[in-house]
């Protein structure tokens, strides 16, 4: 059975690995992923927000929205630990 | 109990280095807009400074200058700044979480009110995590305690 989970995890990792030949090369211009918004991030932000730092712009205000749902998962994991190691000394 | 361990030199050195640690958090904070950092590294730094001082001195301390109930505050209050500073911009006319419509409260113009909503919501992002990093820490710390 050890040797049937070993032989599927190594498949699995080999396909993974084949995976990437296709991916585009670190930092290429010319990937997918840099011609749809990054270049308008890179060339308008000190422009229409003022901020110099790209990333903070990007995280605060054109992903504004998805920042606060990572702000409530933090104060929701805060709250269940709360729940949870002060229910223990019951 | 544990504090007959502590040591003087531990805590002197602590109780000098905690207040710088606690400006840098804030600068890095601040200072997120146009360096690397903002609200949840700066968080973290703040929320690191009570946790060294709870580790120099002892558990009493960090009750003394942050109580439990002010922790939770905290952290609810974080994510009250980040929620309603969208509701402020809905109610200027805006839409949710559009700083641009600030400019209405401060006298800045509408690119510039972006990066002060930026920095409002650094701030609630920032104590929000600094309060879950203490509360998270004070309760594996010492669970049967009363805290």
């Amino acid at each position: 059975m050890k040797a049937i989970a070993l032989i599927v995890v190594c498949l699995a990792g080999g396909l993974l690995v084949y995976g990437t030949v296709d991916m585009p090369d670190w930092g290429d211009p010319t990937s997918p992923a840099s011609l749809h918004v990054s270049p308008r991030y890179i060339e308008k932000t000190v422009d229409e927000t003022a901020v110099p730092n790209m990333v903070t712009s990007v995280l605060a205000d054109y992903r504004g929205y998805d920042t606060l749902g990572e702000t409530t998962v933090i104060f929701t994991a805060g709250i269940a630990c709360l729940l949870l190691l002060r229910g223990m000394k019951k | 109990m544990i504090s007959r361990f502590y040591d003087v030199i531990i805590q002197t050195v602590c109780r000098l280095l905690i207040p710088f640690i606690q400006v840098f958090g804030l600068y890095v904070i601040a200072h997120g807009h146009s360096s690397p950092g903002g609200g949840f590294q700066g968080g973290v730094i703040l929320g690191a400074s009570f946790i060294l001082l709870c580790l120099s001195h002892d558990l009493q301390e960090l009750r003394k200058r942050m109580p439990l109930k002010m922790i939770l505050l905290f952290c609810s209050l974080g994510v009250m700044i980040y929620a309603g500073l969208g509701f402020l911009c809905l109610l200027l006319g805006g839409d949710y979480l559009d700083y641009g419509k600030l400019h209405l409260l401060f006298p800045v113009n509408e690119i510039q009110s972006r990066s002060i909503g930026i920095f409002g919501i650094e701030v609630g992002v920032g104590i929000t995590v600094m309060a879950v990093m203490v509360s998270i820490f004070l309760n594996l710390a010492a669970p049967e305690a009363e805290n």
